[in-house]
């Protein structure tokens, strides 16, 4: 059983906060305003290179250091991930499929 | 917001209810793959179940996962989830128009529930704010039916998720479904040349600066992106990009 503790309880709500923010950013003033230009087009660019450095090391790396094999079933999960969702433009195929092949390779064998 | 009578009494709370019930299995797999990620990514049920019901918004949660395992201080988790959500800023400018006459909470509290396919769906349907008060009226409830099912779909298999994960052995590493679920998202975002070189750049650079302490790997990682994507459309405007 995982313990709970009250940290990540303030991490969740803040969290949470950042929800809200995001979600009602601009509707929150009753004064129309707007993000100077350089900001507008940092929107077009932040979210997913915040997606990609999360994810990135996840795929390729032991807690920071490079994977030195090839033999290692998230490799193989994530290109069959990105390979159907380009084919089939569906998050959840992409989760299935990545699964499908990160399943018998993790645990049939050992990967 | 489903409690108004004003809202959840009007034919077109119904109308946005139905129009998302297709998306519904989906919202529901991936609210069930989240709980599942969550618990097995090592936090405990009680705090898997506050994320559930106060942060709902499935990317910034999941992102948040792996940083508040390796222990990264709140900022940090913060900022991520944060970029993670800048998605939502470009909706709310959007959404602005169709939502500015309400008082500021039921505006606050509709743009909390409004999540991505919930703004899709509601998008493509009204094109323009209404003229009339009926009209507000009847766009309010759309939307307001329409979130009312995702949020539904979304909570009840995210917590059927949690339920669940103590069932699977962590060995079988079903956290990376979390992972792919990431990675789904940050595919479908790449919409042009620009945001690929932002994601390649920012995969590339918090793998280099992973030895930073504090996961500030993440932080810089989004910073040397957006930095460098910045400076590249400055050099050489995309066409359709007004310099």
């Amino acid at each position: 059983m995982n313990g709970t503790d009250l940290w990540t309880l303030a991490v969740i709500v803040g969290l949470a906060l950042v929800t809200v923010l995001t979600r009602s950013f601009f509707f929150i003033s009753n004064k129309s305003w707007q993000l100077p230009h350089w900001a507008q087009r940092g929107l077009q660019y932040a979210p997913i290179a915040a997606l990609s450095a999360v994810v990135v090391p996840e795929i390729i790396t032991v807690q920071g250091t490079l994977i030195s094999t090839w033999q290692d079933a998230r490799l193989f999960a994530a290109a069959m991930g990105a390979g159907v969702y380009f084919w089939r433009r569906d998050v959840l195929l992409t989760i299935v499929a990545g699964m499908a092949v990160y399943l018998p390779l993790h645990l049939g064998l050992g990967w | 917001m489903f409690f108004l009578s004003r809202l959840n009494r009007h034919p077109a709370f119904v109308q946005g209810m139905r129009e998302v019930s297709p998306q519904s299995p989906g919202i529901a797999a991936w609210g069930l793959m989240t709980g599942v990620a969550m618990v097995k990514s090592g936090m405990s049920v009680f705090e898997a179940s506050a994320m559930t019901l106060l942060v709902f918004a499935g990317s910034s949660q999941l992102a948040a996962i792996p940083l508040i395992v390796a222990g990264a201080p709140a900022w940090v988790i913060l900022a991520t989830g944060f970029c993670v959500n800048l998605r939502f800023v470009v909706f709310s400018l959007h959404l602005r128009s169709f939502l500015i006459h309400l008082p500021r909470w039921q505006r606050m509290l509709h743009g909390y529930l409004t999540a991505d396919i919930s703004y899709v769906l509601f998008a493509r349907k009204y094109a323009h704010p209404a003229e009339t008060a009926a009209g507000r009226l009847e766009q309010e409830a759309y939307l307001a039916g329409n979130d009312f099912l995702n949020w539904l779909s979304w909570i009840v298999a995210s917590f059927a998720g949690v339920a669940l994960a103590n069932l699977i052995p962590t060995t079988w590493g079903l956290g990376f479904a979390g992972i792919l679920c990431l990675l789904g998202i940050q595919c479908s975002l790449a919409s042009s040349r620009m945001r690929m070189l932002s994601a390649v750049v920012a995969g590339a650079a918090a793998v280099v600066a992973y030895s930073l302490p504090l996961k500030l790997n993440i932080v810089v990682a989004i910073a040397v992106a957006v930095i460098l994507c910045l400076t590249v459309e400055k050099v050489r405007p995309a066409p359709g990009v007004k310099a």
